[in-house]
């Protein structure tokens, strides 16, 4: 049948582009590991990497070489697929759920929450009993309260409508911002105030090979899964919740569903980075540009789209001032700004 | 068959619609006429669900509403609802083809049927030049008319439309109201325009003040005896070739 549809063609598009992404990833990964205070060729990172998954291989590098790479360098490049991803996809999430083109994973005040927890934990040693996890576990708890306190505001009319949550997010965002400034107020600690504040502009400072980071791997992937399958679904929820209710799909249940799915990933990838910015907001735009709207094909290339950009982001973090990191949402804002404005010139253009 | 009976429908203490049955039957099309805020929309969403009535029951096929999965209700009853999306970056064929979602489970993909079936139904609304464009970049009527096209790719056994005939030239007025007829599914329609409803419409129900003044075949709902009170104004009916024409006055009345 001759294409008239159009729809083979965007196949083709998008399957060329799911391949170049992966092909990107990888590269991006590799030369992200191999950068840094001790140059290491892309070569040798990828036979090292593949000697410790395997055990084939002659080792032709120094140990350190070894260490530097799988020890410190990986589980960081990894955690930063990992975030870029997860907040792409729950970005793409949230602009289908409130229908809103601004709507990005904070916009639901779970960073807000995640980051009056980690205040908590780096100022008054909240979460001391989780041992090494007190920091990320006192922010998933805080994201899982912000996130309760959301959904509880928002269901108030029995309904989740776009717009109820919309407002509950901004409302509970705004009263946890407060509760985190005052606690770093109340702390009177210059110090503290200053790990807050860094924790705030996110960091991949403290991924290691721990349950962290394979909780992260668990959650990235499945709401990545989730939101692919559930592609139709949320192609329908776009348009219109009325829309939605013709196609078989119960809009209210729908949105629930995302909420808590989208306040899982969010709240877990928040606690483990801090509240990294634009990357949920800006790569949900680009992988339309790139493949079209329906998503299907929105999600997964979107997921691509935001692990090389974070991990980029951090190579840039960690090099433009070394042997200072600079924190990686400072990157990602200054990266994504320019993005932004570049989209709102495209949305005054389409309706002129 | 789409049966309602004792619905209600209240928007704050406004009772909209209150106490109505109205039967649509196999194979013919049910015009919902009467005039703005007679609850002509809010009727027909009772119909379909997106309004749950707290009072009486609507079955279709004879299986009570609220007993239907949304997907089953979806299989059911394919709607034209007036809410068009008209923000979405989806394309016109990728909008056409969600009406293929009620059919597929979610782990299966669109496939060439689908397709086929997606351009078969934009042709039928004179749209299969459209596929590949974006939905937000087409005219009003344009919208309109792949809408529908959505409704028919669904492949329901009911058709529901919500004044399908908005923003649609006198041609695609006609077009659309024929294709709707020609399908011979049990379907509702809202209209405005009477004389669409006097061609194309088997039945009707005339809604007025909150309930049915009147329903039955088209030739006896459309008397100006019962439509002039509702309506507010004088109307005249002539037969012409066969088909009933009404034409509209002004009443008289002094505005003292």
């Amino acid at each position: 049948m001759v294409d008239i549809l159009g729809i083979g063609a965007q196949r083709r598009r998008t399957a060329l582009w799911l391949v170049a992404l992966t092909a990107g990833l990888l590269g991006t990964g590799v030369f992200a590991v191999g950068t840094g205070a001790i140059a290491i060729p892309p070569a040798t990172v990828a036979r090292i990497i593949a000697h410790q998954l395997s055990g084939l291989g002659e080792v032709t590098w120094a140990p350190p070489h070894e260490a530097i790479v799988w020890s410190v360098r990986l589980p960081r490049v990894l955690l930063g697929m990992l975030v870029g991803a997860g907040l792409a996809v729950c970005g793409v999430a949230l602009q289908a759920m409130v229908r809103n083109v601004l709507a990005d994973p904070y916009l639901l005040g779970i960073n807000s929450g995640a980051s009056s927890g980690a205040a908590a934990a780096i100022l008054f040693g909240v979460g001391a009993g989780f041992g090494q996890y007190a920091l990320s576990a006192s922010a998933f708890l805080g994201a899982l309260a912000a996130s309760l306190l959301v959904f509880l505001i928002a269901r108030g009319g029995g309904r989740i409508t776009s717009i109820r949550l919309l407002l509950a997010g901004v409302a509970v965002g705004y009263a946890l911002y407060a509760t985190t400034s005052f606690l770093i107020f109340a702390s009177g600690s210059a110090e503290g105030a200053r790990s807050v504040m860094f924790w705030l502009l996110g960091s991949l400072g403290l991924a290691r090979w721990d349950a962290l980071l394979a909780v992260a791997a668990v959650v990235v992937g499945g709401t990545t899964l989730f939101l692919t399958v559930a592609g139709r679904r949320l192609d329908a929820l776009a348009v219109g919740d009325e829309t939605a209710h013709t196609l078989g799909i119960a809009p209210d249940r729908f949105r629930l569903r995302l909420l808590v799915v989208v306040s899982l990933g969010v709240g877990v990838l928040v606690s483990a980075a801090g509240s990294i910015g634009f990357v949920g907001l800006v790569v949900p735009h680009l992988a339309r540009r790139l493949v079209g709207a329906p998503h299907v094909r929105v999600v997964p290339v979107a997921a691509l789209l935001g692990a090389i950009l974070l991990v980029a982001a951090d190579v840039i973090a960690r090099v433009l001032l070394a042997p200072q990191e600079i924190p990686i949402g400072i990157i990602t804002a200054l990266l994504g700004a320019p993005f932004l404005l570049l989209l709102i010139r495209r949305l005054h253009g389409g309706t002129a | 068959m789409i049966q309602a009976s004792g619905v209600s429908w209240r928007y704050g203490a406004h009772p909209v619609i209150d106490g109505v049955g109205v039967t649509a039957l196999p194979g013919r099309v049910l015009g919902l006429i009467g005039p703005n805020g007679s609850g002509k929309t809010t009727l027909l969403r009772l119909l379909h669900g997106a309004l749950r009535s707290p009072s009486g029951q609507v079955t279709v096929d004879g299986r009570p509403l609220p007993s239907l999965s949304p997907r089953e209700a979806a299989l059911r009853m394919a709607v034209v609802v007036q809410e068009n999306g008209g923000e979405t970056a989806l394309t016109v064929a990728e909008m056409v083809l969600l009406g293929r979602g009620p059919h597929l489970s979610a782990f299966q993909r669109l496939g060439s049927a689908d397709h086929e079936i997606a351009a078969h139904c934009l042709a039928r609304v004179g749209a299969a030049h459209l596929g590949p464009r974006p939905f937000s970049g087409l005219s009003g009527g344009e919208r309109q008319r792949v809408l529908i096209a959505r409704a028919l790719a669904q492949q329901a056994t009911h058709l529901l439309l919500d004044e399908p005939t908005n923003h649609l030239d006198i041609r695609y007025q006609h077009e659309v109201l024929g294709l709707v007829r020609g399908l011979g599914t049990c379907s509702v329609v809202v209209l405005h325009d009477l004389n669409l409803a006097a061609r194309y419409c088997d039945d009707l129900v005339l809604l007025g003040d909150g309930g049915v003044v009147a329903a039955g075949p088209v030739g006896e709902v459309l008397d100006p005896l019962l439509l002039e009170p509702v309506y507010g104004i004088g109307i005249k009916r002539l037969e012409v070739d066969g088909f009933l024409h009404l034409l509209f006055h002004p009443r008289q009345e002094a505005t003292t």
